[in-house]
């Protein structure tokens, strides 16, 4: 009984409190060291550049919101489609034409890669490999 | 009593189960229609086009290395071949053969002497049945509507097995990046990346333009491209008129490219 009511009464006692605490705070300000080292200096979404070519053609093979999410998908579709059945030309839905080459076309109006791709895709962090092969300024000389 | 309870709890149980599989069905079966769309897209205007590609090579126009050269330049030029000092990085689409390399089956030792000398352009031979085509494993080359051995090298995983499978020595792996071994880049072609295969394509980019191969525009008449299962063709009238050779015809692979000697 005694006992009991002794080990009742005592007072709970942290170990090495001091050292335990500042570890503790240590360890939650240096593991949130990217959040509050970067507060306030998020990088803006970037805005791709468009060329005066590509301003005067007004739109391109579809609208543009569709062009920037589904542009990836495009791409694979006009890959597939030119690469294993040769069909290289593609109809849009106002009926107009266009070659299906990635260099020759797309980069023909967009002739701006590193303001036009490279930008969101850095942003994004994504790394697409057209470039390993695909010539990426046709009118380079 | 306690037993139909049962009974109903059991039905109802399943009931509601396949009715909550419906949904995932649902979304299975949309994403198979996705991969099953195809798009809105037709072949170029004025593209060449036949049941089966092949060409007839004629030697007696071709007597020097030297008449072989431009052909062999022109598309390694346009296709964006590199040039490597290293000959075990050699990347060829088309080149030139010895005859007892060409031809091994058909050579003696007491081979007409003509043609023992005699340089053969020698390329992808666009096979009939192609072991290159079934050696892929990932469908990276595989046989068009018109009989052309293409690659697809985004498919290319650089196994190398159609390399064992080719009997003609017609591919070429890119052991190294090749843009800086390509001295003047065609910049309406692609290159290549480290790691894939490459070969002779017949040209499939210009036939689609309506232009012939670029070897046969470069050879003064001695290539003759066509559709060999179009009896009219100058293909096939070129093979009624004279005697021919292919190369290696006792595997079976059933090559496109004829060589009148």
């Amino acid at each position: 009984m005694s006992q009991n009511n002794h080990h009742d009464k005592e007072e709970k006692k942290m170990y090495n409190k001091g050292e335990v605490i500042t570890g503790l705070v240590l360890f939650a300000v240096i593991f949130a060291f990217p959040f509050w080292y970067n507060m306030g200096k998020a990088a803006p979404v970037p805005e791709p550049v468009l060329t005066e070519q590509a301003k005067a053609a007004k739109e391109c093979i579809k609208p543009k919101a569709l062009m920037k999410t589904d542009h990836m998908q495009i791409l694979n579709d006009w890959r597939n489609s030119v690469a294993r059945d040769r069909n290289r030309i593609y109809v849009n839905s106002s009926n107009k034409e266009f070659d299906m080459s990635l260099s020759n076309n797309c980069l023909d109006c967009h002739s701006n890669k590193a303001e036009f791709c490279d930008k969101c895709h850095t942003y994004a962090s994504v790394s697409p490999y057209c470039w390993d092969c695909h010539i990426d300024k046709p009118k380079e000389k | 009593m306690e037993n139909s309870r049962r009974t109903f709890l059991k039905i109802a149980g399943i009931s509601a189960l396949g009715l909550s599989a419906k949904p995932v069905l649902d979304a299975f079966a949309l994403d198979i229609d996705m991969l099953n769309k195809k798009i809105n897209a037709a072949p170029k205007n004025g593209a060449l086009t036949a049941k089966r590609w092949g060409m007839v090579i004629d030697t007696r126009k071709l007597e020097t290395e030297e008449a072989l050269k431009p052909m062999i330049e022109v598309c390694h030029k346009i296709h964006n071949v590199p040039v490597h000092e290293n000959k075990r990085h050699e990347i060829k689409w088309i080149w030139e053969e010895g005859f007892k390399h060409a031809f091994p089956d058909l050579e003696h030792e007491y081979v007409n002497e003509r043609v023992e000398h005699l340089p053969f352009l020698v390329l992808c031979n666009h096979c009939k049945d192609a072991p290159c085509v079934r050696a892929c494993p990932t469908k990276a080359t595989f046989k068009q509507a018109d009989g052309i051995v293409a690659m697809d090298f985004h498919r290319c995983i650089g196994c190398r097995f159609c390399m064992a499978a080719c009997p003609y020595g017609s591919r070429s792996f890119n052991f190294r990046d090749p843009r800086p071994f390509i001295a003047e880049i065609n910049k309406k072609y692609p290159t290549r990346m480290r790691g894939v295969v490459e070969k002779c394509n017949f040209c499939s980019e210009r036939l689609d333009e309506g232009l012939q191969p670029a070897c046969v525009e470069a050879s003064n008449g001695a290539l003759v491209f066509g559709d060999l299962e179009n009896p009219e063709s100058e293909v096939r009238q070129l093979l009624k008129t004279n005697y021919t050779i292919r190369r290696k015809v006792a595997l079976g692979t059933g090559p496109s490219v004829y060589y009148i000697v």
